[in-house]
């Protein structure tokens, strides 16, 4: 297992949050310019204690603890990377981006476009529902800023991406957004390897190969996706699942290669339906492979409504295996 | 005024203050002639603030101007070609066109920080920058700019505060101009002084008089110093009066003609100049020249920026993203050794203290660590001889000398 301060030993199994701060552990020890900034991220770890152990390691001016303020966070991670520094900047839980939305999408997005100054920062933090958190602590803010230019959305799903990616996020010399799905945290397990890596931003990846119809997800809904294929080849359709893992920039090319393979598409997401990622990859198969679609483009999302609380109204406003498993049955009928 | 600078310096806060105007009257010219694109904000009146605060700089400093601080950034070494070309969207300015107005800035050799549009959000930028400058052993300074009516955002109050507990080399310039477009400073804060809001977040401030130029880098080399020594944030409000509208649009019918009156009156330019008359600094021959050299300068750099192209439209379309290293090697300035913050040398003792810095007398003329929670003095009155006595209650639990003592936290207003 890996050691206290996020130390792997070669390949080894590990949860989705230990890939993370050993993420973080590393890039910190790699580049001195790698600063990280939050609250409660110091002394106590951070409130999911994915920073468990950098405070020792690297020393108060490099491990920041704030006050409640994200828009200062986000401000003042955005001036140090002009002065060369890489922060990462932890939002507690990511519900609380919306906080500092103006420093992100005015200031730090639009920099690069406007007065050609690149911000090398990375905004993380816990995001998604199904831990009964309610309607702060449970958010998939994701599209707001997809439809920002100049930054980029991750939204990993397995510790081997998660780890690569926060990485790569880290060495990136653009504002990334690197969303961890915190079902995910504690209940995946997967190998990462012993030595530093990265996996490319932008890169979506097949995780099932499928001739019938492609089912395309990301995050936590990558794993529902795949229990529902599984449901699905039981009756004889093979379902393709891609991960997505970069929201934006989009890999449109696996996406159109996939359709052209099966002819049919569903998309699955735990983000509300209306302005979610689906109607963007939907519009995109419309334009661009319009001649090969042999069934309507369809959605299973979560309902457009806040997060509820009670565990029965999440699980219904959720989507589920069983619930992909359906749309996808009637899609495979075309 | 006082006299107390070089003579060079007093020729160079005049010369920048008539550049300044006469970069703004020019451009009210070009406005006329419709040659520029969208808005053109006044500073007019205002020239003192942005001058003697940037003239308080040094080159490795970092500010970040708002819209009425052109001055500033002419201080600070910006071309007034630039300035013309922000406003008329020219494909050489800064922002190729992308932007207008004092919207750019210059990270490698200037040191300059873009605004945006929004209020207050360069406060957690330059708190950052601030800090990066200390992480990284520079001891730099970062200056920004709010005005009245900037100081009620609440990224004002989230940005300040920060800037406080990181104890970061930052001065706020409180440019109290009296109105926010055209609603009165008194509906907007119920305060005589803004610099009153200092005391929330814990730190030093000054008022000064927004119209004397000396008075202004005065007291923004004072604080400026003071920063860079480790004290902490420094808010300066500097009380003036904005002549002309929000833009040029906008004819400020709602300003009482008395107030304008008496501000026209105290045209900081005009009261520099008698100084420097009356001191013998300058004389109708020396004003001659200077008037000739920016008239001479700005000539040539309206030509070139009239000259200048509109950018072509496919622009539009490029520089979202830094695409790396071949667009921008980003590449920290070390100026202390990185074993400092790297295992096993990073300092992990939680005070917010680095050699050099937090040693400054705002904090108490030595490191100021955390305190336990020991109950601090709640109010501190002058006694008959004027000497301050600490009020504090019997329950208080004995101090353990590791909290700063109240005397010694220092105000320093005038």
């Amino acid at each position: 297992m890996p050691g206290k301060n996020g130390n792997a030993s070669p390949g080894t199994q590990v949860t989705f949050l230990e890939a993370i701060k050993q993420a973080m552990f590393e890039e910190m020890e790699r580049d001195p310019a790698v600063v990280l900034i939050g609250e409660d991220v110091g002394v106590y770890g951070g409130a999911f204690k994915t920073s468990e152990g950098l405070l020792e390691r690297f020393g108060w001016e490099r491990v920041i603890d704030t006050p409640i303020s994200e828009s200062a966070i986000i401000g003042a991670a955005c001036g140090m990377s002009y002065c060369g520094l890489r922060p990462i900047c932890e939002m507690q839980f990511i519900d609380f981006i919306v906080c500092a939305f103006n420093q992100i999408t005015n200031f730090v997005a639009k920099g690069h476009y406007l007065w050609n100054a690149p911000a090398p920062m990375v905004v993380r933090g816990p995001s998604g529902g199904g831990v009964h958190g309610g309607p702060f602590h449970s958010a998939n803010p994701e599209m707001y800023f997809v439809h920002t230019p100049g930054l980029k959305v991750i939204y990993p799903s397995t510790p081997y991406d998660a780890k690569g990616l926060l990485k790569a996020a880290v060495r990136d010399n653009n504002p990334v957004l690197f969303f961890e799905h915190k079902f995910l945290y504690r209940r995946i397990t997967g190998e990462v390897p012993a030595g530093d890596y990265t996996v490319p931003i932008g890169k979506a990846v097949v995780r099932r190969e499928g001739k019938h119809l492609t089912i395309i997800s990301y995050a936590a809904m990558m794993h529902t996706s795949l229990e529902a294929a599984e449901a699905l080849a039981k009756e004889g359709i093979e379902a393709e699942v891609i991960d997505l893992r970069t929201l934006l920039p989009l890999d449109e090319e696996t996406i159109l290669n996939s359709l052209k393979k099966t002819n049919k598409c569903l998309v699955v997401h735990e983000d509300t339906k209306t302005g979610g990622i689906a109607g963007e990859i939907t519009a995109i198969l419309c334009e661009k492979a319009f001649g090969y679609l042999d069934g309507p483009l369809m959605r299973v999302t979560s309902l457009d409504t806040p997060v509820p609380y009670a565990p029965t109204l999440e699980e219904h406003f959720l989507p589920n295996a069983k619930k992909i498993f359906s749309a996808a049955k009637e899609l495979a009928r075309y | 005024m006082k006299k107390e600078l070089t003579r060079q310096q007093y020729l160079d806060l005049y010369y920048y203050m008539r550049l300044n105007r006469a970069v703004e009257d020019m451009m009210v010219k070009l406005f006329r002639q419709n040659k520029i694109v969208g808005g053109l904000y006044s500073s007019l009146g205002q020239e003192a603030i942005s001058v003697g605060t940037a003239y308080a700089l040094e080159k490795k400093d970092w500010l970040a101007p708002m819209i009425r601080n052109i001055g500033a950034l002419l201080v600070k070494g910006v071309r007034p070609r630039d300035v013309f070309m922000q406003h008329m969207a020219k494909y050489d300015s800064p922002t190729k066109g992308k932007d207008g107005t004092s919207h750019f800035g210059d990270l490698d050799d200037l040191h300059i920080v873009s605004p945006i549009s929004m209020l207050g959000d360069l406060i957690p930028v330059m708190t950052g920058v601030a800090m990066a400058g200390r992480y990284l052993g520079q001891k730099t300074v970062a200056m920004t700019w709010i005005g009245d009516g900037g100081s009620s955002t609440g990224v004002f109050h989230e940005g300040l505060n920060f800037a406080a507990v990181q104890k970061a080399a930052f001065v706020l310039i409180l440019e109290n101009n009296l109105w926010a477009y055209s609603t009165p400073v008194r509906k907007q804060v119920p305060l005589e002084n803004l610099a009153d809001r200092a005391k929330a977040y814990g730190i030093d401030s000054y008022i000064v008089d927004g119209n004397d130029v000396l008075a202004v880098y005065s007291t923004a080399k004072e604080a400026v110093e003071r920063a860079r020594a480790g004290e902490g944030p420094i808010l300066i409000e500097a009380k003036s009066f904005r002549r002309m509208g929000h833009a040029q649009h906008d004819p400020a019918e709602y300003v009482p003609k008395e107030m304008r009156a008496y501000w026209e009156a105290r045209d900081p330019i005009a009261l520099f100049e008698k100084f420097l008359t009356s001191e013998k600094l300058l004389d109708a021959k020396g004003k001659k020249e200077i008037e000739e050299q920016v008239d001479t300068l700005l000539t040539k750099e309206r030509e070139f920026a009239e000259n200048s192209p509109m950018p072509p439209p496919e622009l539009a379309e490029t520089g979202v993203y830094c695409t790396g290293d071949d667009c921008h090697k980003i590449r920290a300035k070390w100026e202390r050794p990185i074993a400092e913050v790297t295992p096993p040398k990073s300092s992990v003792a939680a005070v917010w203290t680095v050699p050099g810095f937090g040693s400054g007398k705002g904090s108490g003329g030595g490191n100021a660590p955390i305190h336990f929670g020991d109950t601090q003095p709640a109010e501190t009155k002058p006694t008959e001889a004027g000497k301050s006595t600490v009020k504090q209650t019997k329950v208080a639990p004995k101090k353990t000398g590791k909290a700063a003592p109240a005397s010694t936290s220092r105000k320093a207003r005038r």
